[in-house]
């Protein structure tokens, strides 16, 4: 398996769609595309784990590499473990419904594809790169798409709101880049592969400048609190595609940086500030719940679940226990799914109701009984029930959280799990006021989902299901990757 | 001794040619300016090739002059520049009834930055660097029937005389100092002794005047504005990045006893520089000032690679000049023909300027992601490696404040990103036809932006040459 080809895919599906001249061609190019990324990370997923089955232990496979500013040390150099198939096929769930779901985009509809793929791109790239330097590119290049599919398709205060995202995720990114130079430079290997400063010992009191910089760096991108803000006014100004792949995907950059940068390389960074990254995660569920709460909008509604639900990604990785980074990654899975599709089915609904109030809705499920379903199906994976991946993943979490005996980490723990009661209360409360009750007499002749809406909601749910109802794969998958990570910390440990 | 004289100074006397060549013809000759325009244009395009061939380290004049691969290269790019400097404002040019002692201007401040580049003495150095900035302030002045234009050219006139006379001040110091003028013999006999501190400070300001480094560069704003689109390119990429070239060599070869002092100097400069043009970037409304303001705030990165004393200072230095002249260019090129049809400069103008011109809103786009240094354009190596080799110091606080100046730059950059992609206009500019050269020009520019970060051999080419 050739892993350049997951990024010279969207690359030629983007060159494509600027060739096209009509807006069909456009959008059944990029539906190709999307599809062909979708087998593509399929076929990667079996052609890693048949090389897992065939016994090949090494820690990053299909490796490839080719210099590239040689003067500096950067190389172009791609490999995978479970982590990165993992999200690489979360990105293609997402990207291919993102497409259908923006099937009726008419305003300049080439170029809204054309940045969607891009941002496509920005993303497998990133989840592929084991070179730092190309990690960053990929993580920058996927800024800029978003700012402009919020800016120009987007509604409401959409200006202010790419504005806002636009600067503090550069400012997210502006301090990855001061961290990564330190350990540039603090590890005295001069260079900035993964595996080789995954293996060179960086000094501690460089680990204790960098650590915080990547890592807040990169929690900026997967709201860390206090440096959450973006994401409300982001997700709810964006065209549904747009909230999508912000939830979907690019949240998820950021989750996968702090594990696999930050922590990673500098275990003794995150032993020293673990308990930090617990406040503030758990912060960040607490008060992501409670503002839930608050909201009437739909779409601020699963912005702020989300700040919560991104706060356990980050809790499991705080704890440093293998089964809660395991359950980190799997909650950054499942929540992509899960948030891609609320936004979609938010997406399906204003588009009929023309309105993202929740008082201003009710008895939907008469009329748009597809759509109503769905909405319920993706509220209580929020909310956690068993057999769906929002409870296979929380359970994770707070499972590996458990295994810290100390008074702090438990505290942290039920903290956390009290959130759970709080998003039931949110959830169970906007879905009873928009699919019950009486239905508005405006609403009457709503029609309900069309195929390409359906086909995308399908994609999701298969995506939820598969991981609640059998979370074993997902978990096989992951947990030799966290092992690694682990083995690092604990190394760490003993060595003091 | 022939053979060396052609081949070591190829580059000066192709520019030479083209001078007197434009000299009989405007004697002589009716020839139309388009044709004119086409032979110079030929014979740029020639020169910045000629730069990759024939290349020798020598020196001639007794060390008056003296020339290797990196300076061939330096030159190339500074041809480059005016080459598509001659094809982006091509309309405006063949409009001129005065185009070939615009050219004759041009290209004489373009042959003292040649010298000024390869001079090897401080005698050499200040008569090019006079010959590369008087004939500038003539061509500041050629919007002949605006106040203006002759305001901007007498504001530049007057700094450039001020910081000439310092620069003098400082030469004869160093004389003082050491007994010599001469760039090789000068460095062995530096002490960091407090009179040769003194002159290199003088030094170094006249650089910083010409560099527009805060604070000497009140003057830069008001010449920008008052000059024509083309001056204003010329002015901000061309002569900023000879002007940056020299400073390589003097800070990196001749001062190089004097390290730790200018060092400091540098950072201190470079973060002035950073934040000052930044934040007056923030507010400008005029297209050329803020351009202008922005080139001021780009300065302030090329110092921070500066600082870095290295062979990584080297080359990310001319490596981010070669991308500058790209981006800027392509952003000059596109206010300049927008102006020139619609003599709309404000960048309230440009709002909606994308729903009648997709082609010069996604190559100003390009542009400007370039000077904010975004992936996928050269703009983001290009700062990345000047951070990268600034960093080599372990100065943190120095590398954070340019990482934050990053983001404020972004600000202002997505602002006219902003006007043009987003903002409604009731009455948005009106399709701009652009002539062959021009969309040349913009479609070289924007090839340049996209792949000198791509390609990584355009870098590791730099390298070779420094090392």
């Amino acid at each position: 398996m050739n892993l350049t080809l997951l990024i010279l895919l969207p690359l030629v599906t983007a060159v494509l769609i600027l060739l096209m001249r009509n807006a069909a061609q456009v959008k059944w190019i990029a539906l190709i595309g999307a599809a062909a990324q979708f087998v593509l990370a399929f076929a990667l997923l079996f052609a890693f784990r048949s090389e897992r089955l065939g016994g090949n232990e090494v820690q990053m496979l299909f490796e490839l590499q080719y210099t590239w500013f040689p003067a500096w040390h950067i190389s172009f150099h791609l490999g995978v473990d479970g982590i990165s198939v993992a999200m690489i096929l979360l990105t293609s769930f997402v990207v291919i419904a993102g497409v259908l779901v923006s099937w009726n985009v008419t305003k300049m509809s080439k170029e809204f594809y054309f940045l969607l793929i891009l941002l496509s791109l920005g993303a497998y790239g990133f989840f592929i790169s084991l070179d730092l330097f190309i990690l960053f590119f990929f993580l920058e290049i996927a800024v800029i798409p978003k700012y402009l599919l919020i800016g120009i398709w987007g509604s409401g205060k959409k200006e202010y709101a790419a504005n806002k995202l636009a600067l503090m995720l550069m400012g997210g990114s502006a301090l990855v880049l001061v961290g990564l130079l330190g350990v540039y430079f603090g590890s005295h290997e001069k260079t900035f592969d993964l595996l080789t400063l995954a293996n060179a010992h960086i000094p501690v009191e460089v680990q204790k400048i960098c650590f915080p910089l990547l890592f807040v760096g990169f929690g900026v991108f997967t709201a860390l609190f206090p440096f959450h803000t973006w994401v409300p006014d982001g997700h709810s100004s964006a065209p549904t595609a747009g909230s999508m792949f912000l939830a979907g995907i690019s949240m998820k950059l950021g989750g996968y940086g702090c594990l696999r940068v930050a922590t990673y390389i500098m275990p003794d960074g995150a032993k020293e500030y673990a308990n930090i990254v617990i406040v503030l995660s758990t912060i960040a569920i607490l008060y992501g719940a409670f503002a839930t709460m608050m909201q009437k909008d739909l779409k601020y509604i699963n912005a702020y679940s989300s700040v919560s639900h991104c706060g356990f990604v980050l809790l499991g990785i705080g704890m440093l226990t293998k089964t809660a980074m395991t359950g980190a990654v799997m909650q950054m899975v499942s929540h992509g799914l899960m948030t891609a599709l609320f936004f979609a089915v938010i997406g399906m609904i204003y588009e009929r109701t023309h309105t993202r109030q929740v008082n201003e809705m009710g008895g939907l499920l008469k009329v748009m009984p597809f759509i109503t379903t769905v909405l319920f199906i993706v509220g209580l994976c929020s909310l956690g029930l068993p057999g769906l991946s929002g409870f296979v993943a929380e359970m994770t979490v707070f499972m590996g959280s458990w295994q810290n005996p100390d008074t702090f980490h438990r505290i942290a723990t039920i903290a956390a799990c009290m959130s759970i009661v709080v998003t039931a209360v949110y959830i169970l409360r906007a879905i009873g006021q928009t699919a019950m009750g009486p239905l508005k007499e405006s609403y009457g002749n709503l029609s309900d989902a069309k195929w390409n809406e359906k086909l995308a909601a399908i994609i999701l749910i298969a995506g939820i299901l598969a991981i609640g109802i059998a979370p074993f794969w997902l978990n096989d998958l992951i947990s030799p990757a966290t092992e690694i990570i682990m083995k690092k910390l604990q190394a760490v440990h003993s060595g003091l | 001794m022939l053979n060396d004289f052609l081949i070591l100074m190829k580059s000066e006397l192709v520019v030479v040619f083209i001078i007197f060549l434009l000299l009989f013809i405007k004697v002589g000759t009716e020839i139309k300016n388009e044709n004119l325009l086409s032979v110079i244009q030929f014979l740029l395009l020639a020169n910045f090739v000629l730069g990759f061939f024939f290349n020798e380290t020598g020196t001639l004049f007794g060390g008056l002059f003296t020339i290797n691969s990196l300076m061939a290269f330096q030159k190339s790019i500074l041809s480059l520049g005016v080459y598509l400097i001659s094809l982006l404002f091509s309309d405006w040019l063949k409009k001129s009834e005065h185009m070939p002692e615009f050219f004759i201007l041009m290209l004489s401040a373009l042959l003292g930055m040649f010298f000024m580049i390869s001079s090897g003495s401080l005698l050499m150095f200040f008569l090019s660097l006079e010959l590369s900035t008087i004939p500038v302030a003539a061509m500041a002045n050629f919007d002949l029937e605006k106040k203006i234009s002759s305001e901007a050219s007498m504001k530049m006139i007057l700094s450039s005389a001020f910081s000439s006379g310092i620069l003098l001040f400082g030469i004869s110091l160093i004389y003082g100092a050491t007994g010599t003028i001469n760039f090789a013999e000068i460095t062995p006999l530096l002490d960091g002794s407090s009179l040769q501190i003194l002159a290199f400070v003088f030094l170094f300001t006249a650089f910083a005047f010409k560099l527009s480094i805060v604070p000497f560069h009140l003057w830069t704003a008001d010449v920008y504005e008052g000059a024509p689109v083309a001056v204003t390119s010329f002015l901000s990429v061309i002569s900023k990045g000879s002007i940056a070239f020299i400073l390589l060599t003097t800070l990196y070869k001749v001062f190089a006893p004097m390290q730790e002092i200018w060092y400091n100097m540098v950072v201190l400069l470079s973060i002035t520089t950073m934040i000052v043009g930044n934040l007056f970037a923030l507010r400008q409304q005029n297209i050329k000032r803020f351009l202008a303001f922005s080139s001021i705030a780009q300065v302030g990165f090329i110092l921070v690679g500066l600082s870095s004393n290295s062979i990584q200072g080297t080359s990310s230095v001319v490596y981010f000049v070669l991308i500058y002249v790209f981006s800027n260019l392509a952003a000059f090129g596109v206010a300049g023909a927008i102006s020139q049809q619609t003599g709309k400069e404000r960048i309230d103008d440009f709002k909606g300027l994308y729903h009648n011109n997709p082609f010069i809103s996604w190559i100003l786009a390009l542009a400007l992601f370039s000077l904010a240094g975004i992936p996928p354009t050269a703009g983001f190596f290009g700062k990345l490696f000047l951070i990268t080799a600034g960093a080599s110091k372990g100065n943190y606080f120095f590398i954070i404040v340019a990482a934050l100046n990053l983001i404020v730059s972004l600000y202002y950059y997505l602002r006219v990103i902003r006007a043009v992609f987003m903002d409604k206009n009731e009455q948005p500019i009106e399709k701009i036809i652009l002539n062959p050269s021009v969309k040349l020009g913009m479609i070289i520019c924007g090839a340049g932006i996209v792949l000198v970060g791509l390609l990584s051999w355009i870098y590791d080419y730099i390298t070779a040459l420094t090392a």
